[in-house]
């Protein structure tokens, strides 16, 4: 494949790394702060995950 | 106790079993007439793409002729008159279907009409410009999918039956799937919907739930079907989401698309905003479905080549070292694709909940 390409899905991963990494560390802290509510945390966070995931994907297979 | 311990065995070994059929099935003999990086590359796009025939396994046979070992499922064409001719006769893109007077080649994974000698024109950027007939033809695919929702209907309507006869308290197989349908109907459906009309859209996000799920998890199993990695596939299940959304949609689901703001603004002083809003949230209305279209397809999609590759990579190590790491590695990378499988499942239930919800909803303050 060409660099440009190469650059390109790189960047994708890196942008969908930070974005659920960033999620993960919230859901993280919240659950460190309200231990019970650890069902709905997961869910949400498990929601928020898929959908920057989707974007990574459909951006990873345009490129 | 001890049967407890033998079942928890036997399950795992099962599963281990499982997991690495596709290593046996894919295995081949020493000497490849081809390079061994382009067989594997046929393999996976094999079992990545839709075929006419349900071919389990190939080999190569002593003759060199390739063998396939499989059903071969009926190809039907709409090409002046309607063909139906079993997909023997396409010998798997080898040599010229002759049907009458027509000639047809199987080419890539697509049928085109050609002439005797079966040639196939290519433009400039090396696109087939042979006329393809239209295919209606039962593939892979469609049988994989009329499998599940036949297992789907007989699975859920015995489930039902035990309801009956054992006074409200369900027995069976089917126990297992009561909570995740209650899960579905409380966490998912009536807080997206609302409590009164959260019942109207139960059975599309139950089937759809359920449908998914199944399809993802056998693309998972050995016998290489791939039906959610089908843009196809996840294009009607998406198109469904968006004709439910929008053919269901109260006055006040139009009104919040087209005039958010409502009788808080004067008319004039709307205008400048609208002339933006408005057609984001046009496109705001086919961009959710394909959304949920996308993340579908490409999760499926790259879980598949993933996993393949990462089996076609022991093959390629052919080492001590090598290919015990990638089999665990692509035995790792199975179990998140089983998780994967279901996440996917649940993401396209929810997020259709959510858009129904954004449909059904009723204004409480107009």
């Amino acid at each position: 494949m060409e660099i440009p390409v190469m650059v390109g899905a790189g960047l994708v991963v890196i942008g969908v790394g930070m974005g659920i990494g960033r999620i993960g560390g919230s859901a993280m802290e919240a659950i460190g702060r309200q231990p019970d509510a650890y069902g709905k945390i997961q869910t949400a966070m498990l929601i928020a995950a898929a959908l920057v995931e989707g974007i990574g994907f459909a951006a990873l297979f345009a490129v | 106790m001890p049967s407890a311990l033998n079942k928890f065995t036997l399950f795992s070994v099962f599963l281990v079993v499982l997991f690495s059929a596709p290593n046996y099935l894919y295995a081949k003999d020493s000497e490849t007439t081809k390079d061994l990086k382009t067989e594997i590359k046929e393999y996976i796009s094999h079992h990545l793409e839709d075929a006419y025939d349900f071919s389990l396994f190939s080999y190569t046979n002593d003759q060199g002729k390739h063998v396939y070992v499989g059903i071969p499922l009926p190809v039907i064409l709409w090409d002046e008159g309607l063909q139906i001719f079993s997909s023997t006769k396409l010998h798997h893109g080898e040599e010229v279907a002759d049907i009458g007077s027509n000639y047809y080649k199987l080419e890539h994974g697509k049928i085109y009409k050609t002439d005797e000698a079966g040639t196939i024109n290519y433009d400039e950027f090396h696109h087939v410009t042979n006329i393809a007939p239209l295919d209606l033809s039962i593939t892979k695919g469609v049988v994989s999918m009329l499998l599940i929702a036949l297992l789907m209907f007989w699975l859920f309507r015995s489930l039902a039956k035990t309801y009956a006869v054992n006074g409200g308290v369900p027995a069976g197989v089917g126990r297992f799937f009561e909570p995740i349908v209650l899960y579905i109907r409380d966490d998912i459906a009536r807080p997206n919907i609302g409590e009164k009309k959260y019942m109207k859209y139960m059975n599309f996000l139950l089937t759809v739930f359920f449908f998914v799920w199944f399809l993802n998890l056998l693309g998972l199993t050995p016998l290489g079907v791939n039906v959610t990695g089908n843009i196809a596939v996840t294009f009607g299940l998406a198109l469904l989401t968006f004709l439910v959304t929008n053919l269901t949609g109260t006055k006040d689901y139009w009104l919040h698309l087209f005039d958010p703001l409502g009788s808080s603004m004067k008319w004039y002083a709307k205008i400048p905003l609208y002339i933006i809003l408005i057609p984001i949230e046009v496109l705001g209305i086919f961009i959710k479905p394909f959304s949920l279209l996308i993340r579908l397809y490409a999760n499926m999609q790259a879980g598949h080549i993933v996993l393949m590759s990462l089996i076609g990579l022991m093959f390629i190590f052919k080492s001590w070292l090598g290919s015990p790491l990638s089999f665990g590695l692509a035995f790792a990378i199975s179990l998140i694709e089983l998780l994967v499988a279901l996440l996917q499942a649940y993401i396209f239930t929810m997020l259709s909940a959510l858009y129904f919800g954004f449909a059904a909803e009723e204004h409480e303050h107009h």
